[in-house]
């Protein structure tokens, strides 16, 4: 039981920045280059970890409390989640509620954060993001309904836990649909392409960037870090849907597979960023409004 | 025998029109193929045959009412068509021909039908032979009301093989008849499935009552009858919304017998109503004589939805008001083609005076207004006087009010308009010359008034007859 | 076998919903096309042994030719012609059409409870997809500008028609299903002739320019 705490927890901790390093070399190689090192993500953090902060005068303690609020809020979540099918650390009915509302704590001191600086382009980078959250949202939680109303439980772990399997037999429709539904809504919460470009340099296309263009040194480490973490979480959430309609392995092969599948994932992320391009932003709102129309489709045939 | 040759030569000639090279002899064909469905109706008139190709082809009660209307009208139309055409000779008129013999033919099947799906490949072809006919007159508007008519025609016309699919399922079940045969579903009765018999009349209603022109499915009519020339817009409100009529006058039959009435009467009563308030609404301030025709056409769908939905003795006056409004429709618009033809121009404000330069299509275009709003001696008064009849004794006043109120609005709108195209000084209207009256231009829409005004007079007790038989194979009396 | 059914009926939807969403036209007429393939693959895999082999092989044949090659063809010609790419903003927006589309897929599926099928083998997805076809097809008619996509919307329509169809094929005669592809063949070519016209005339195929005649 400590044991699969201390796994679970050190697997939330240490994985993320490789799931970005992964990430970034697919679409390096995709550009025909070479590529940073799988690891640079923690040399980045290392390095910034090192370096001094600088402060506007404008901002105040909200300025400096959003990135440490927003990586609590996605390591707290982190907590919920059953890593890998075992049970997560923390588990109750309606966590799922708790988990969408937690990453919402740390958008919403995020964009608070970007605000403080009093700079209007920064507020526009917020009201762009939080306007694209709100529409994610409501696709968010019909995914997470379908999985409650396949599985017939409402905690997380009951979901994406054992009785995946025979949500899988039953209802495999369903749950595609869901699941690609899920990819979509985790493109957009992470700011990727097609929603956001992460290394975009020109002001006027940033979503995400701008509202932490003002960190610096160990506040921007957080950021960053919250990130990766973030895309962890959505990843575990896709992966374990999808690999639960595999038949039940012993406990170490099943979490082979799940590493395996996180890789995946993080690969499957970095494809889709280097064959698409970005949306215009009045079509993101489209992108998600129909992956909520597939997690409602999903949910019509569950209950028919 | 006779089946044979009302189907088989209209479709002949139809295709030998579009070999034949001559333009100014082609229009000949028109008059072969509408003498030869003419005499095939009075040999089936004389001499009842039985059930063609299994029973999917029989000449029934209603059949025959619609046949006749439609064979009468043909004629006239085709005579009429022979001073018409030759006053356009620079239009190529091989399609039109083509598409005049194959509409005759696709009417005749529609009338014939005794089998659902025969019904509805019929109304289809119906819409693929007139819409390239709309474009006559090769302009802008016309494309517009030929695609606008093509695109809701085919929607309509899929959602009611829909709604035939419908009705074979609610017959496949065990035991079921396992057949669109109209008789054959009508024997069935209750042991069809309800619910897919009262999805199947929803989906049949708006599907032929597209076809028909039914509120609120009539956005096509007023662009399609309003561009296209006048033998055309005279056979489509003559001859092909009677035809979907009849469609849904045999959807209704298995309707009945499923014992599912009560809705469907009530659906048709309804839609009938809306029917005329619209007409009444549009035609008041219509600008264009032959838009507001199209909605005189609306307004008359109405009454047939209304006498076949209250049952009883008004379903007769519907097969009645059937070939009454056929026949004065047909006066209507040949005699609107030929007020357009020689002002050049369809407009309210442009044209008056019509009696004086057209002595015979301007009055007659006049007697054909009173005729089509019920005036009596005409013969619609009568139709309408026994659908309204039906209303009262069943104790539907509502119904029977709304009737008359709207027929009233519709006479006063209507007449507003005819009386500015017809009366004043034509001193100073547009003009084309070559456009006068002629006996073949302005003698069909005479005799379709005479005849008109004959049945108004006296009505022939074997025309009754058949008016009562056909009502009573929809339930009627 | 079953769940290979359901996927199809599944991706048909959705193939449904992408059409509701999408403004690009050559993609959209990709997505018809791959409609129409997989309505041939839902005959092949809807056929019992009962039926008569050849009679299945010429639906889903007439299918696969008819709905994924031909008017697929015709219409990029029609496209090409006009040199068009994209739909403008149609007059129900693309999200109250996502919006609406999945209505009806809802509703379709609730309707269809109220509707028992006669065998009880028959397959329980097809009433429901059938129905939400004929809805998106009726939506794509009615709110979209472009005629190319109007005649779209139909053909979408008769995909509907098309498979309910699927249903009577056992007992229904050979008349019936050549009549949905006689009826769609002889409509779409008309129409593209019609469309031909239209863009000729008015130098565009927007269905704005179709305005000029109302009271």
């Amino acid at each position: 039981m400590v044991l699969r705490a201390f796994f679970q927890v050190s697997l939330l901790l240490l994985a993320p920045p490789l799931l970005v390093g992964i990430v970034n070399r697919v679409k390096a190689l995709f550009a025909g280059r070479r590529g940073p090192p799988l690891l640079q993500a923690y040399y980045d953090l290392a390095k910034l970890l090192r370096k001094g902060a600088v402060f506007s005068r404008t901002t105040t303690w909200v300025f400096r409390a959003g990135p440490a609020i927003g990586l609590a809020a996605v390591f707290l979540s982190g907590l919920l989640l059953p890593l890998g099918g075992e049970r997560a650390l923390v588990s109750f009915r309606g966590d799922f509620l708790l988990l969408a509302y937690l990453l919402a704590l740390g958008r919403f001191f995020t964009a608070l954060a970007a605000l403080d600086t009093g700079s209007s382009f920064e507020g526009m980078g917020a009201a762009r993001e939080v306007s694209f959250a709100s529409i994610a949202e409501p696709a968010l939680f019909l995914c997470f309904v379908v999985l409650a109303r396949a599985t017939g439980t409402l905690s997380l772990s009951g979901m994406l836990g054992a009785g995946l399997g025979a949500a899988w037999r039953e209802s495999a429709p369903a749950l595609l649909l869901a699941g690609i539904a899920l990819f979509v809504v985790a493109l957009a919460e992470n700011a990727r392409i097609p929603v956001d470009d992460p290394n975009t340099h020109l002001e006027l296309t940033m979503i995400h960037e701008v509202m932490v263009l003002d960190h610096s040194g160990p506040d921007l480490a957080l950021i960053l870090y919250g990130a990766s973490m973030k895309l962890f979480l959505f990843g575990a959430v896709v992966v374990r849907l999808a690999l639960g309609g595999l038949p039940p392995a012993s406990a170490s092969l099943a979490g082979a597979a799940f590493l395996a599948g996180l890789g995946l994932f993080a690969a499957v992320v970095g494809v889709t960023e280097s064959v698409m391009a970005r949306l215009r932003l009045t079509r993101v709102p489209q992108m998600l409004v129909g992956a909520s129309v597939l997690s409602t489709f999903a949910l019509v045939l569950l209950l028919r | 025998m006779a089946v044979t040759l009302v189907i088989l030569v209209p479709l002949a000639l139809a295709a030998a029109a579009l070999a034949w090279p001559d333009a100014r002899s082609r229009p000949w064909l028109l008059l072969a193929g509408a003498g030869a469905h003419a005499a095939g109706m009075v040999a089936l008139w004389l001499r009842p045959e039985p059930p063609l190709a299994e029973g999917y082809l029989f000449l029934d009660a209603a059949g025959k009412v619609v046949l006749s209307t439609t064979s009468a009208l043909f004629l006239a139309t085709a005579v009429y068509a022979q001073g018409y055409l030759r006053r356009r000779p620079e239009k190529d008129n091989r399609v039109f021909v083509s598409g005049l013999l194959g509409l005759l033919a696709a009417m005749t099947v529609v009338g014939l039908a005794q089998h659902l799906g025969i019904l509805w490949v019929a109304i289809e072809l119906t819409t693929l032979a007139t819409a390239p006919l709309i474009y006559f007159n090769r302009n802008a508007r016309s494309l517009e009301a030929a695609w606008k008519y093509l695109l809701v025609s085919s929607l309509g016309i899929a959602l009611a093989l829909l709604g035939t699919f419908f009705i074979a399922l609610s017959g496949a079940g065990p035991g079921g008849p396992r057949s669109l045969l109209v008789g054959a579903l009508v024997e069935a009765g209750p042991g069809l499935s309800k619910p897919w018999v009262r999805a199947a009349f929803v989906f049949l209603l708006v599907g032929y009552g597209t076809k028909m022109g039914l509120a609120p499915l009539h956005s096509w009519k007023p662009d399609a009858y309003g561009e296209a020339p006048g033998i055309l817009g005279a056979l489509l409100a003559g001859g092909v919304t009677n035809v979907a009529f009849l469609s849904l006058a045999r959807v209704f039959q298995v309707t009945r017998a499923a014992g599912e009435a009560a809705f469907a009467c009530d659906a048709l009563i309804g839609l009938g109503l809306l029917s005329m308030a619209l007409a009444a609404v549009f035609m008041a301030g219509q600008r264009d004589f032959k838009r507001m025709l199209a909605y005189s056409s609306v307004e008359h769908m109405g009454i047939l939805a209304i006498g076949l939905g209250l049952g009883g003795g008004a379903v007769a006056g519907a097969f009645y008001h059937v070939l009454n409004n056929g026949l004065a429709k047909g006066v209507l618009f040949l005699t609107a083609g030929n007020i357009h033809r020689a002002y050049g121009s369809k407009r309210v404000d442009e044209v008056r005076g019509a009696s004086r330069r057209l002595p015979l299509s301007g009055p007659l275009f006049f007697a054909g207004f009173l005729a089509v709003t019920g005036t009596p001696p005409f013969s619609p008064f009568w139709s309408e006087f026994v659908i309204l009849n039906g209303a009262l004794g069943k104790g539907r006043y509502a119904v029977g009010g709304l009737f008359i109120l709207f027929l009233a609005v519709v006479f006063v709108g209507m007449g507003a308009t005819v009386l500015k195209v017809v009366q004043g000084d034509d001193r100073g209207a547009p003009e084309r010359p070559g456009f006068a009256d002629s006996w073949l231009t302005a003698g069909p829409p005479l005799a379709l008034l005479a005849s008109v005004l004959a049945l108004g007079l006296w009505l022939p007790a074997p025309l009754a007859a058949l008016f009562r038989s056909a009502a009573a194979l929809m339930g009627g009396s | 076998m079953t769940s290979w059914i359901d996927m199809t009926f599944v991706l048909v939807v959705v193939v449904n919903l992408f059409l509701l969403a999408s403004s690009r036209l050559g993609a959209v007429i990709r997505a018809v096309a791959l409609q129409g393939a997989l309505l041939s693959a839902l005959a092949l895999l809807l056929a019992s042994p009962a039926h008569a082999v050849g009679h299945v092989l010429l639906v889903a044949g007439g299918a696969l030719v008819i709905k994924a090659f031909f008017i697929p063809w015709l219409m990029f010609r029609a496209i090409r012609e006009a040199a068009i790419r994209r739909e403008v903003e149609p007059i129900v927006g693309f999200v109250p059409s996502l919006l609406l589309g999945g209505a009806g897929i809802a509703l379709a599926f609730a309707f269809s409870r109220g509707l028992p099928l006669p065998a009880p083998e028959m397959h329980t997805f097809l009433v429901p997809t059938a129905l939400s076809t004929v809805w998106t097809g009726l939506l794509l008619v009615v709110s979209r500008k472009k005629a190319v996509t109007q005649a779209l919307g139909f053909l979408v329509l008769e995909n509907g028609v098309f498979i309910f169809g699927l249903l009577l094929t056992d007992f229904m005669p050979v008349m019936v299903e050549a009549g949905v592809l006689l009826d769609l063949l002889a409509a779409v070519f008309v129409m593209g002739i019609v469309i031909f016209h239209i863009n000729r005339e008015f130098a565009s195929l927007d269905t704005d320019a179709l305005a000029s005649l109302k009271d």
